[in-house]
């Protein structure tokens, strides 16, 4: 990593403040000169008015809070789906030369498909209600769990397994005792990448949905060429991913509670 | 019976494209609840001898026996302390010790007295709940050993074990391990570098030299020990001090150095 001088408290809250104000200028120099016309680029207070506005009052149905609500429902089913998948999988990938052999294949070209493309199979195979959305969050943040819990598994110091075998621990008990704890922080780092993943495939798994959901609101906003709604949602996306990330750095410092001596 | 016996056991590795020989044809016989040390200049094989009686490598040719069984893989019959501890940093200490008695089949009542005497032993109450990186390099090498004797294993392998520590500690250690040791015989494997060491913990002295590892001399030490009565002293600088001791020690010092003037610079 280049080395960068730190910033002092003043300087942190001065530069966060200038790229924020920068950013809505450049947006207001942006409408005010017309570059696209105002409908497809409503300014940054009409947003905020329009973002306010959705709080209080329904637009397909519910407010911005019941859609957001309903997004988060499904978000953590898949992202808890591809947890309780992922985990133990890269931890028998880790541990067993066999298993990493059938998985892996089937996974590094799995991987590559983003999450968007298995809508169609989704509904078709889970229908449009809580099944396909949720597949699809799953489908992006599975890979980088299983990646992240396999990684920390296998660069586990290899001094652990030997006095846990030689302690007379089985398979098991290496997965669950060794391997496990020892690839905490890595699956922890994953865990933030396929949460970021699986709220961005939000849109997308809201595509199918019949009647709720931030993903659902940006997409009827868009159907009635509403863009000021499709900012609001993408605004309500960004303020979510922000705390989801915010949360899990916070179980991060939670789950590592001890030092490597 | 638990003895360890080396049958012309080499050991090879691969480094760079290049096969070497670390381990050249051992033949060797720990007997049945003796100590011995094995010293040797680093490089000399002396901790792949130990890890082939673990399980933790195989020989290349020739055989490892315990207790007349081939050795083919780790096993709690065989505990090992090693020079790095490795604790589990994410267990207490109380967690760490139990590890091996976890799946071992006794009754959970058993299980914790078991460990409650170790930790008692080692000098470790009040810090049952600590975990590793909160204790002092002399403390966890005592939780390392804990973990060990709890299994009461037949056979005890332990690899530079003081090695980490500090001076003061390691004098302690080395009386603790020797009242420890002659209180309640095991068959113990030490390696160490540290000639003092070898002669005031073991039984017989086995020296090495190296490229490749072949035993030089094997020195009895527990019949001069007897007769000279070590084991009255209870400080270790009161044996060092003794001129039995003092022979001894150079004796192998002289056996160490002849091979290092060829070979190492």
């Amino acid at each position: 990593m280049v080395p960068q001088e730190r910033l002092n408290q003043r300087e942190y809250v001065l530069c966060t403040c200038l790229g924020v104000t920068s950013f809505i200028g450049f947006w207001y120099l942006a409408v005010l000169f017309g570059f696209v016309p105002k409908q497809f680029l409503p300014a940054p207070h009409d947003v905020f008015l329009k973002f306010v506005y959705l709080i209080n009052e329904p637009f397909s149905g519910y407010t911005l809070l019941t859609h957001i609500a309903s997004s988060f429902q499904r978000f953590l089913s898949g992202f808890i789906l591809a947890v309780v998948v992922g985990v133990p999988l890269g931890l028998l990938m880790a541990l067993s030369r066999f298993a990493n052999q059938l998985i892996t294949p089937f996974f590094e070209s799995i991987r590559f498909v983003a999450p968007i493309a298995w809508v169609p199979f989704a509904a078709l195979w889970f229908g449009t209600g809580i099944g396909g959305p949720v597949l699809v969050i799953f489908m992006g943040a599975f890979p980088p769990v299983l990646i992240n819990t396999y990684r920390g598994a296998t660069h586990v110091d290899k001094k652990y397994l030997e006095a846990a075998k030689m302690l007379g621990a089985g398979k098991f008990r290496l997965m669950v005792e060794v391997l496990f704890p020892a690839a905490i922080p890595s699956i922890i780092a994953g865990l933030r990448i396929s949460a970021g993943l699986g709220w961005q495939s939000l849109v997308g798994a809201e595509l199918i949905v019949a009647s709720s959901g931030v993903g659902y609101m940006m997409v009827k906003g868009q159907a009635s060429i509403q863009t000021d709604i499709v900012m609001s949602g993408m605004i309500a996306i960004g303020l979510i991913g922000l705390i989801i990330d915010v949360l899990l750095r916070q179980a991060e410092k939670l789950a590592i509670h001890y030092k490597e001596i | 019976m638990a003895d360890i016996v080396f049958e012309s056991v080499e050991r090879t590795f691969k480094q760079s494209g290049k096969e070497f020989l670390a381990v050249g044809g051992i033949d060797l016989i720990v007997k049945d609840q003796e100590f011995v040390a094995i010293v040797g200049p680093s490089g000399c094989g002396k901790t792949t001898c130990l890890r082939m009686v673990a399980g933790l490598d195989m020989p290349s040719k020739g055989r490892v026996l315990v207790g007349g069984n081939e050795v083919k893989g780790p096993g709690p019959d065989r505990a090992v302390v090693f020079q790095q501890f490795a604790l589990f940093p994410w267990k207490t200490v109380q967690q760490n010790i139990e590890f091996g008695l976890k799946s071992m089949s006794m009754s959970a009542a058993e299980k914790r007295d078991k460990t409650a005497r170790l930790i008692s032993l080692m000098g470790l109450e009040g810090y049952e709940q600590a975990y590793p990186h909160q204790l002092s390099g002399g403390m966890q090498q005592r939780v390392a050993i804990a973990r060990a004797y709890v299994l009461e294993p037949q056979v005890l392998l332990m690899d530079e074990p003081f090695g980490a520590l500090d001076a003061q500690t390691r004098v302690v250690m080395q009386e603790e391990l020797v009242r420890l040791a002659r209180k309640n015989p095991k068959t113990v494997l030490f390696i160490t570098h540290a000639v003092e060491e070898a002669v005031y913990l073991a039984d017989r002295v086995v020296v090495m030299s190296r490229r490749p590892g072949l035993i030089r001399d094997v020195i009895e030490i527990k019949p001069i020990r007897e007769k000279e009565g070590w084991d009255s002293h209870s400080q270790i600088e009161d044996v060092m001090d003794l001129s039995s001791f003092v022979q001894l020690r150079s004796q192998i010092w002289k056996l160490l150095r002849e091979q290092n003037l060829g070979v190492d610079h």
